[in-house]
C-alpha cells in the first residue's frame, strides 16, 4: 500500500510487454462497439459524411469485420451544400469497398416543400428532417455516427449506445446508465439507438491514428488556395447556398478545413499545413477547439447543441 | 512532465490511457479541482475559457467559474448542480487520461457506481475542515465495491486549514484505515488546494512537508496495466465473422476481445456452455495474424475444428474454465427509478450473452453510511446497493467479480421496456479481508458484505 510519503514509482508501462498503446486501447474499444452492434441489431447503419470521423468509422468498421465486408450500409444526409471534393470522396470510398449508400437529400425535402430554407441560409439543422425519415423508412435500428465526447460539453453526456424516442430525440435526464463494457442496445418498435464508437477519442487521437494507419482525407483538409469571404468570423467558401452577400468580399486564402460540414456554416482556417504531420503540429499548437473554430451552428446559443440533440439532430 | 513531445511522431507519442473517476460532496470543490487539472494541464482552450467567462460575467461573477466547464447541461448550469456523469479529456506528454466526472449527490450514488465501474482509478475529495464524512465512507464503499485498483484521497481546501500537516495526517490516517477494511489495495492521499492550486498540478510551496506526488503527478504515473499473464483467459464471443466469399468459402473466426487473460495460438480451449474443446489455430489482431494477444485486444479467433460456436459462447482455457451455474448470488446497485422486487421476471446481460433470469431473493440492503445491513427488504430502490439471489434459464460462465471486472459484471433489464435496472457483481463484495475484518466485529456477526 502506497502512503502520504511514497515516492512514486514511474509508470513502468513502457516495459511491461502487455501494455497497449492509447491508440491501441481506442482502437480495440471502438471495434467491440462495432461488433456488438453487428450482433444485437438487425438493421444498423453508419452514418457518413466524408468527414474524417465518418472515414475514421469506416475504417475501425473495415478492421472489425475483416476478412468480410462490413455488414452495415451507409447513410449521407446531404444539406445540398457540400464540399464538391468530399461528394467525390464518398462515391469513391463507397465503390472501392463495395458498399450500399443511402442518401437523404435535405433538397428533396425543400423542393418538395417539406422543410423550409432559413433566411441565413444554414443547411445543417434542417439535416434531422430527413435523417430521422431516413431511419423510419428504412427501419435502421442502430445509427452509427462519429461524435465524440471532446466535441461539445453537452456531449461530453452521451452515452456510447443512445437511446432516441420515436421522434428521434434525446433526454439527457432519461439516459441509461452505461456500466462496464455492458452496452444496453434494447428498444421498442420505433426507437433507435445512436452508436458512438468514437465516444473517447479526441480531435488529436483522431488525427495521429490517421496517421498512423495511412487513413486518405478529401483533400480539403490539408492547406490549399481557395476563395473565401469574411463572415461571423470565419472563412467560408462561396456557393450557391448563398454567399457571399452585398458587403461580402470574396479573397483568395491559404486555408484548410478541420471539420467538414455544410458549406454554409463550415468555416475554413488559416493554415500552410499541406501534409497531416503539418496538421496534427498545428492541432497539438492550436488554442482553439475544432467546434469553436470552425462551427457557426454551435454559436447559435449557450445549449446550441444540447437542443438540437433533443430533437433529433446527431 | 516537462518532457517536449513532438506530437507528430506517434511512436513517441504512443502513451498509456488511464481511466479514473472522481467522487465528491457538493461543496468539496470536486468541480474545482477537475477544472484546474483541465486548466493546468492546458487541456482547457481559448475558446472554452471565453465561454465560461461570458456565462460567469453573466451571472454577476467576478472570475471565471471552472465549474462550469464541466456542467454541460442546460438543468445542469440553471440549478447549478451536476445531474449525470460526464467524461473528460486531457493529456500529458506522459499518459492520456479519460475522466468519468461523477455527481456527489447522495440521490446519484448510481453514477458513480457508473463511473467507477469502468475506472482503474478513484479520486476521492474532501474538505479538509470537515474531515471523513458519511460521504466520504460512501465513495470509499463504492470504489471497493467496484474494486477500483487504486484510490487517491484528496484533501481539500488545506488553504483553509493554514496548510497544517496535522490536520492532513488525521485525516489520511482515519481514510486509510476504513478503506484498507474494505479492502481498497493502494491508497495514496494527497493535501490540495483546488481553488489555489497547491499540489494538483504543480507542487505546493505551503506545504514543504509533504514529500509525495501532485494529482497530476500521480495519474501520470501509477501503474495501469496489470499483468494479464496471472489471470486465466476469458474469450467472449460476440460476432462469428464468416465471409463466405470464393476465396475465402470456408473461413469461420469468432470475434472478440479479450476479456481477461492472454491467448497464444496452440492453446487447448474449452468451449462454453457446451464443453466441447478444440485449440486455438489462428489469432487476428484486426487483420493481422499474431501468435500471442492478450485483454483488453479485440481479435479473432479460429478454432481447429469445427464447432458450433455462437454470440455468447466463452472460449477459455481447457486447464481453467469457470464454473457454470444458473444460480447466481451477487452484490448490485440498483440504478433505475422503478424498484427490483423479489419474484420479478428480468433479463440478465452478462458479456456477450443475454438470458431470462427471475429474482429469487434479495436477503439484504446495505446502507452505504455505515455498512449496516437491513435483511431482507423486499425490493431495491433507486440508488440501493443489496444482495440478490437470481435464477437463470440458462447456465452461465460467471466469474467472481474478484477475480474479474468483466466476466464477474452482469446487467438485469426489463424485459418489457429495455430499461437498465441493476448493476451486478457475482460473488461477495468486498474483499475478504473485509469480510474476515467483520467476522472479527463483535456487534456485527452477519455482516458478509
Amino acid at each position: 500500500m502506497t502512503t502520504a510519503a511514497a515516492v512514486s514509482q514511474g509508470t513502468g508501462d513502457a516495459d511491461n510487454p502487455y501494455a497497449l498503446s492509447h491508440l491501441d486501447a481506442l482502437e480495440s474499444e471502438a471495434v467491440h462497439i462495432f461488433r456488438e452492434v453487428a450482433g444485437e441489431f438487425e438493421r444498423p447503419v453508419i452514418l457518413f459524411s466524408g468527414g474524417k470521423d465518418s472515414i475514421l468509422m469506416l475504417h475501425l468498421a473495415l478492421k472489425a469485420f475483416a476478412p468480410a465486408p462490413v455488414p452495415f450500409a451507409l447513410l449521407h444526409v446531404d444539406t445540398g451544400h457540400n464540399f464538391p471534393e468530399v461528394l467525390d470522396y464518398r462515391d469513391r470510398t463507397v465503390a472501392r469497398h463495395g458498399l450500399r449508400l443511402h442518401v437523404a437529400s435535405v433538397q428533396d425535402f425543400i423542393d418538395r416543400g417539406e422543410l423550409r430554407e432559413r433566411p441565413d441560409g444554414t443547411r445543417n439543422p434542417l439535416q434531422t428532417v430527413p435523417l430521422l425519415h431516413a431511419i423510419e423508412s428504412n427501419r435502421f435500428d442502430a445509427v452509427f455516427g462519429g461524435g465524440r465526447r471532446d466535441e461539445e460539453k453537452a456531449r461530453a453526456k452521451e452515452r456510447v449506445f443512445s437511446l432516441r424516442d420515436e421522434f428521434g430525440g434525446w433526454d439527457p435526464r432519461r439516459q441509461r446508465p452505461e456500466l462496464w463494457q455492458l452496452y444496453n442496445g434494447r428498444h421498442s418498435p420505433g426507437e433507435h439507438v445512436r452508436v458512438f464508437p468514437l465516444s473517447n477519442w479526441t480531435e488529436l487521437d483522431v488525427w495521429q491514428y490517421i496517421a498512423r494507419e495511412k487513413i486518405e482525407l478529401p483533400a480539403i483538409y490539408y492547406a490549399h488556395e481557395r476563395e473565401v469571404f469574411a463572415r461571423g468570423g470565419m472563412w467560408l467558401a462561396p456557393g450557391e447556398w448563398g454567399g457571399p452577400k452585398d458587403g461580402e468580399s470574396v479573397e483568395t486564402r491559404l486555408v484548410r478545413y478541420r471539420t467538414v460540414g455544410d458549406m454554409s456554416c463550415t468555416g475554413a482556417v488559416d493554415s500552410d499545413a499541406a501534409t497531416i504531420e503539418a496538421v496534427i503540429a498545428e492541432i497539438a499548437a492550436s488554442r482553439l477547439t475544432e467546434r469553436g473554430a470552425t462551427r457557426a451552428d454551435d454559436k447559435l446559443s449557450e445549449a446550441a447543441m444540447e437542443d438540437r440533440k433533443r430533437e433529433g439532430y446527431f | 512532465m516537462s518532457t517536449i513531445v513532438d506530437p507528430v511522431d506517434v511512436a513517441a507519442t504512443a502513451t498509456s490511457l488511464l481511466r479514473f473517476a472522481t467522487a465528491g460532496s457538493v461543496d468539496d470543490g470536486k468541480s474545482t479541482l477537475v477544472g484546474r487539472l483541465l486548466h493546468d494541464s492546458k487541456s482547457v482552450l481559448a475558446d472554452q475559457l471565453e465561454a465560461v467567462e461570458r456565462a460567469s460575467l453573466g451571472r454577476g461573477q467576478e472570475a471565471p467559474d471552472l465549474a462550469l466547464l464541466t456542467d454541460g447541461l442546460r438543468a445542469e448550469r440553471e440549478q447549478g448542480i451536476t445531474i449525470d456523469v460526464a467524461y473528460r479529456y486531457f493529456a500529458t506528454p506522459r499518459r492520456r487520461f479519460i475522466l468519468a466526472d461523477t455527481p456527489g449527490h447522495v440521490q446519484y450514488t448510481r453514477n458513480m457506481v457508473t463511473g467507477a465501474s469502468t475506472a482503474e482509478l478513484a479520486v476521492v475529495l474532501v474538505d479538509a475542515r470537515n474531515g471523513v464524512v458519511e460521504q466520504t465512507r460512501r465513495h470509499a464503499a463504492v470504489a471497493a465495491l467496484l474494486r477500483v485498483p487504486h484510490v487517491v484521497l484528496a484533501v481539500n481546501k488545506m488553504d483553509l486549514v493554514d496548510y497544517a500537516e496535522p490536520v492532513f495526517a488525521a485525516i489520511a490516517e482515519e481514510f486509510t484505515a476504513y478503506a484498507a477494511s474494505l479492502g481498497v489495495p493502494e491508497i495514496t492521499a494527497i493535501p490540495i488546494s483546488a481553488l489555489a492550486g497547491d499540489n494538483v498540478v504543480t507542487p505546493s510551496t505551503n506545504m514543504d512537508w509533504y514529500g509525495g506526488p501532485t494529482v497530476l503527478e500521480h495519474l501520470e504515473t501509477v501503474p495501469v496495466v496489470a499483468d494479464p499473464s496471472e489471470d486465466p483467459a476469458r474469450f467472449p464471443v460476440q460476432y462469428v465473422i464468416r465471409p463466405q466469399t470464393p476465396e475465402l468459402p470456408d473461413y469461420r473466426g469468432y470475434a472478440g476481445q479479450i476479456a481477461s487473460g492472454v491467448l497464444r495460438v496452440g492453446d487447448a480451449v474449452t468451449v462454453l456452455p457446451s464443453g466441447r474443446t478444440s485449440t486455438i489455430e489462428a489469432l487476428d489482431v484486426l487483420g493481422q495474424a499474431v501468435d500471442v494477444a492478450w485483454a483488453p485486444q479485440s481479435v479473432t479467433v479460429r478454432l481447429a475444428d469445427d464447432l458450433d460456436i455462437s454470440r455468447g459462447d466463452l472460449i477459455a482455457p481447457a486447464a481453467a474454465p469457470p464454473a457454470t451455474t444458473q444460480d447466481v448470488e451477487a452484490t448490485v446497485c440498483h440504478v433505475a427509478d422503478r424498484p427490483l422486487k423479489t419474484g420479478q421476471r428480468v433479463l440478465l446481460k452478462h458479456t456477450t450473452r443475454t438470458v431470462k433470469a427471475i429474482v429469487k431473493d434479495i436477503p439484504s440492503r446495505l446502507t452505504l453510511d455505515d455498512l449496516s445491513q437491513h435483511p431482507a427488504p423486499g425490493e431495491l430502490a433507486a440508488n440501493d446497493i443489496g444482495r440478490v439471489v437470481l435464477r437463470t434459464a440458462e447456465p452461465l460462465a460467471l466469474d467472481p467479480y474478484a477475480d474479474s471486472r468483466r466476466t464477474g459484471s452482469f446487467l438485469l433489464i426489463d424485459p418489457a421496456d429495455g430499461t437498465t435496472l441493476t448493476a451486478g457483481m457475482a460473488g461477495s463484495a468486498f474483499a475478504e479481508a473485509a469480510e474476515a475484518a467483520a467476522a472479527h466485529a463483535d456487534d456485527d456477526a452477519e455482516w458478509d458484505f
